[in-house]
């Protein structure tokens, strides 16, 4: 009697236990759901208030962003071009270098180079932004002077060209992976019909990784219009509404930065604009996110 | 046309496709070099990105050395003493970067506190727990959405959610909550991905001799799985005191000539000290930004060393 009790009242402890853990890892599962309402919401609610002041045609029509001046204007393309423009430069810089090192390291290099050289590019995306930021401002721009004389200080071409560097293993890591993942009956097929490696490579492995390839650059491109420190320190703080590469520039990120350095106070228009504008750039990212994910699902070959 | 003249327009005609065969052949064994070649060309270009990008990062790395020792071109050796010990001064002589070095180390040591138990726990559940059904997928498609939001973007939910709702102000503790939200994310896929790697024989071996469910990912799945564990987590911390764009948005200043009392306390960070000194225009500041940027990296490359060795330390094979 008192024995089956006791393996009872155990067995109860332990069932307890049991769903009690099981419980706390569910919950700790769930922090991820809840930073995603904690961001939409956070972003929503200011937006909201910056729009009750603000007309959103205005903000998307006007072509001038002056909301620290005496004469505040709120158009959005200023900081929306810079954006583009930085992550333009970037991606010129990042996407045929990447993909390049990408098809020769999945087709062309031994395993030990590739074993070797991939962990090294890799140590491109692990540098801090802030020390690109410094190295674009303090080197590369004095560089590309020597070209471009009317090259101002700060400007988007040599933060675009440094943020573009940084870019390259993104590129290169994803797209190798994707590269890799063609089975090798598709390259001996290729092979038996005649075909040399350079044309295994370009007309029969990478169509096949297409969708990776592409993820890969939609990746990169939403890392670059996020990108904060290298824009902030390198491309200025000037909202203009330009496509010149040579002059400052304000990105949506730099405008975010400049704004909390400054001394805000909660809910005044400027503290309500870094939300408008972040919420700006949330949405950009997000929609090339999906964009990204969508693309893999739905142009990924297949194989058995 | 007689049957005659058809035969020779017919004999004519093969000719003539047997000698355009011919050609193409011809034309086509004289391409193979060509066509080889091609790929030499894509190989010497390969060799060429992947130069170009270390070399940026070589001349980087030997730069900022220069400037913040002076050791190759000559000039002031601005890593001493002083600026371990000093705090931030208006004058350049004068600066160090005490406060920021402790205020990174404290705000880092609260980010692990928070991130990893969270990012392992949710890791857990997903993996030994979860069936597939449409909150677990709700739960992937946000990790992998969130490891995707820009960094800044945390920022601003960390200064409305902590440092307003929470009323934790522009403390040390918002910031690492809001580096915490950051790498969980991070910290959930490496730890999801040495857990799978544990072979389901061990696990069947484990609920055979009566353990639950609990013991058995305790006492069996997690000790074999800690080194991925580990290595993902320290490579995740890695990222954190590398970012700079989130602090500035919660507030983190960037002159704070004392070092942090309590967890409530206003403080900086190493990467925020360096955009300071190298947002001021007089060149011994930005000696002092190239300083703080070697430390920062020498930080970075230790704990990077760190991981490899864990990773070689803990390397199963089943």
């Amino acid at each position: 009697m008192a024995v089956t009790d006791l393996q009872k009242q155990s067995s109860f402890l332990r069932n307890t236990r049991e769903k009690l853990i099981q419980v706390a890892l569910l919950l700790a599962a769930t922090v991820s759901i809840l930073t995603t309402i904690g961001i939409v919401f956070s972003l929503l609610f200011e937006t909201i208030a910056f729009f009750r002041e603000v007309s959103i045609i205005e903000f998307l029509t006007e072509t001038e962003w002056t909301p620290l001046f005496s004469v505040k204007k709120y158009g959005i393309w200023p900081l929306l071009s810079a954006t583009l423009l930085t992550s333009a430069i970037a991606l010129l810089v990042a996407v045929p270098l990447g993909l390049v090192a990408a098809i020769f390291l999945s087709e062309f290099a031994s395993d030990n180079v590739r074993r070797t050289i991939k962990p090294l590019l890799e140590i491109l995306a692990g540098i801090p932004t802030v020390v690109y930021g410094y190295f674009a401002l303090t080197t590369v721009t004095p560089f590309l002077k020597n070209f471009i004389p009317t090259l101002s200080i700060f400007n988007s071409l040599s933060a675009g060209i440094v943020m573009g560097v940084m870019l390259i293993p993104y590129v290169a890591s994803l797209s190798e992976d994707s590269l890799s993942a063609v089975p090798n009956s598709l390259r001996e097929a290729a092979y038996g019909l005649g075909s040399t490696r350079f044309e295994v490579a370009t007309r029969v492995v990478a169509p096949a990784a297409i969708s990776g390839i592409v993820a890969s650059i939609v990746l990169a491109f939403s890392r670059a219009v996020g990108e904060t420190m290298i824009v902030a320190i390198a491309a200025g703080q000037n909202p203009r509404f330009t496509f010149d590469p040579t002059v400052p520039v304000m990105t949506m990120t730099s405008y975010i930065v400049q704004v909390s350095l400054g001394d805000t106070p909660y809910g005044s228009l400027s503290y309500y604009t870094l939300y408008a504008v972040g919420f700006t750039l949330f949405l950009f990212t997000f929609i090339l996110n999906i964009f990204s994910y969508w693309m893999v699902r739905k142009f990924r070959e297949v194989y058995d | 046309m007689s049957t005659q003249e058809r035969l020779r327009d017919n004999a004519k005609e093969a000719a003539e496709l047997i000698t355009s065969t011919t050609d193409t052949v011809d034309r086509g064994s004289g391409n193979l070099k060509w066509r080889h070649f091609k790929g030499t060309i894509l190989s010497v270009l390969g060799w060429a990105s992947i130069i170009f990008g270390l070399g940026v990062l070589a001349i980087l790395i030997i730069d900022v050395i220069n400037r913040a020792t002076g050791i190759f071109t000559g000039g002031q050796n601005w890593l001493t003493w002083d600026f371990f010990n000093n705090f931030d001064s208006r004058f350049a002589q004068r600066a160090g970067a005490r406060a920021a070095i402790v205020g990174t180390l404290y705000t880092i040591s609260l980010t692990i506190l928070f991130a990893f138990p969270l990012g392992v726990a949710a890791a857990i559940y997903l993996e030994e727990y979860a069936n597939d059904n449409w909150f677990t997928r709700l739960v992937e498609i946000n990790i992998s959405n969130l490891a995707a939001v820009p960094s800044i973007i945390y920022g601003l939910l960390g200064l409305q959610v902590f440092a307003r709702w929470l009323m934790l102000g522009r403390s040390i503790i918002t910031g690492a909550l809001t580096l915490a939200l950051l790498v969980v994310p991070i910290i959930i896929v490496a730890s999801r991905e040495s857990i799978r790697a544990v072979p389901l024989s061990l696990r069947q071996a484990s609920y055979a001799l009566g353990a639950t469910r609990w013991q058995t990912t305790w006492y069996v799945v997690l000790p074999q799985a800690i080194g991925g564990i580990l290595t993902g987590s320290i490579l995740a911390v890695s990222r954190a005191i590398g970012e700079t764009a989130p602090l500035i948005t919660i507030g983190a200043l960037t002159f704070v000539p004392f070092l942090p009392r309590n967890l409530f306390d206003i403080f900086t960070v190493l990467p925020i000290q360096i955009f300071n000194w190298t947002s001021r225009p007089q060149d011994d500041f930005r000696a002092l930004a190239a300083a703080g940027i070697v430390v920062l990296l020498a930080i970075l490359l230790t704990i990077n060393a760190l991981a490899i060795y864990l990773r070689i330390r803990y390397q199963k094979r089943y």
